[in-house]
């Protein structure tokens, strides 16, 4: 058999196995479904809020609305991040007000959106564009900082105009750090988009999170939360796939 | 002349305040399809010399002149190559070669022509389709110098260009530059820290002394096979010039 395959298995069997203890091991303990759900009644429970909760109004909700935010969020921090590492006047003028704004927690931030914006989309797109922006700035800036001078230098000498060094030159250089910052902001998009449900949402997966957890539903918390789970990995996943296909030209480490 | 530097001397001012003089008073001409090397003890401005003639930054006094016209801005019938190969990762090696010609209004079709000509005569005929991280050290260096040759530059600024590669590798890529800047007749200034190297590849060697560097002496190379450095190596003539060089950086008292 091959390594490959053998992976595979053992991957398999691993899930399998967890599945199983998760099972049948609280039961055997004592633990009252309410407290950690088994398999099975998270699949009973998944049934009845596609049939009385909106499951998928829900799920699509959240779904749009991380795709958006994380969409405008690292569109701007994108912008911003190449319109400072064009600039080393306003690199330096703006780079204090980054940092603290980096630093301060962004969630912080739902319930003072709720209070602007009243209980319905804006908040929760707001905090999660707040949340995906920094990472995207922060990689693009310092990728912009480090581009080859020598590279800038030869296409000058080629008499490429400022424009087409930026787009010939310092964009394509930006590019895997370009990537590794949408990476990181797309796990930090379902973040906020929770965020902003839970604090002060009537739609979505992270509305159900705290809808359920007032009722003491722990099946329903916990659906929610695999299904955000499975929404953050598409995400991650598309960017992983789009990476590999433009930075197809940086040679794969075997590890 | 293709290249003519008369009295120039270059000051930067550091970030602390205090001036730093590069080089002075430097006077040289390099003719027509020549090829010069300058080599010096480090920082005494060699690369000062190459940015100077390639037009990134001009001099503080004196000028350098480009087949007779005084360089002021980037120069593009001045080509140059560095240690570093500098091809884009993100493009095909025939794309590499295409991009000194895209900002020139060169129509496409001429643009593939001239590239494909060039790498030929670099012998990368069949690697046109490769990516850089594809390539050998001394292939990519081999592509550098089709794109530096395919703008038609009116003279080329090596900078220590094979200073990277292995020391076999070296010998095989100094004769094959060497054959190819003789076939193409083009002007060449070479910078470079290894003596031998000037030496064998040169019609002329410019030694600057310490900083700031001043042109201490120019020895003419008066041996034949210019385009052969591997046949020139086997020369006596070549061991002498090449203490007399030297003795002249007085690299023994240094070692001291």
């Amino acid at each position: 058999m091959s390594q490959a395959s053998t992976q595979k298995l053992v991957a398999v069997a691993i899930l399998a196995l967890l599945l199983l203890i998760w099972q049948f091991l609280p039961p055997a303990l004592g633990v009252p479904k309410y407290i950690v759900p088994t398999v099975s009644d998270m699949l009973t429970e998944l049934g009845r809020m596609y049939r009385r909760e909106n499951l998928i109004a829900n799920v699509a909700s959240t779904a749009i609305f991380t795709v958006l935010g994380f969409a405008i969020g690292s569109a701007l921090g994108a912008a911003i991040g190449y319109l400072l590492g064009l600039s080393a006047f306003w690199e330096r003028v703006l780079s204090p007000y980054i940092l603290a704004l980096q630093i301060a927690p962004k969630v912080a931030f739902a319930p003072l959106f709720i209070m602007w914006f009243g209980y319905n989309s804006t908040p929760k797109l707001l905090v999660t564009v707040l949340i995906v922006f920094f990472p995207v700035l922060v990689n693009v800036l310092a990728a912009m900082k480090t581009v080859d001078r020598d590279m800038v230098n030869l296409a000058r000498a080629y008499s490429l105009n400022r424009w087409e060094i930026f787009k010939k030159v310092e964009f394509p250089s930006t590019l895997p750090n370009l990537m590794a910052g949408l990476r990181i902001a797309s796990t930090l998009a379902v973040i906020g988009v929770t965020v902003g449900e839970l604090v002060g949402g009537n739609t979505g997966l992270g509305f159900l999170i705290s809808y359920g957890g007032g009722q003491a539903n722990a099946a329903m918390v916990f659906n929610a939360i695999v299904l955000l789970t499975i929404i953050g990995i598409v995400l991650y996943s598309v960017l992983v796939w789009a990476e590999e296909r433009l930075l197809h030209y940086i040679p794969k480490k075997d590890h | 002349m293709a290249l003519e530097f008369t009295g120039v001397t270059k000051t930067f001012t550091l970030p602390d305040g205090k001036d730093l003089t590069a080089v002075r008073d430097i006077n040289f001409t390099v003719g027509q399809g020549e090829f010069v090397s300058v080599v010096g003890p480090s920082g005494c401005g060699k690369s000062t010399i190459l940015s100077m003639t390639a037009g990134l930054y001009q001099p503080t006094s004196g000028a350098v002149r480009v087949s007779g016209e005084v360089v002021t801005k980037p120069n593009p019938h001045v080509g140059f190559m560095l240690q570093k190969d500098l091809l884009l990762p993100w493009r095909t090696i025939i794309k590499n070669v295409e991009f000194g010609l895209e900002s020139r209004g060169v129509p496409k079709a001429e643009r593939r022509e001239r590239a494909l000509f060039e790498l030929d005569r670099c012998h990368l005929k069949g690697f046109e389709d490769h990516y850089p991280y594809q390539l050998s050290g001394g292939m990519r260096q081999r592509a550098a110098l089709a794109r530096t040759l395919a703008i038609d530059p009116a003279i080329i600024l090596l900078d220590e260009p094979f200073s990277a590669l292995d020391a076999q590798t070296k010998l095989l890529i100094q004769n094959s530059f060497a054959e190819t800047i003789q076939e193409a007749g083009i002007t060449t200034l070479l910078i470079t820290h290894d003596l031998s190297e000037a030496v064998i590849m040169s019609d002329r060697v410019l030694v600057l002394s310490e900083r700031p560097g001043t042109v201490m002496r120019e020895i003419p190379i008066d041996l034949p096979d210019r385009a052969h450095p591997l046949k020139r190596r086997q020369m006596p003539e070549i061991h002498q010039h090449a203490s007399e060089i030297f003795t002249l950086l007085r690299l023994d008292q240094r070692a001291a």
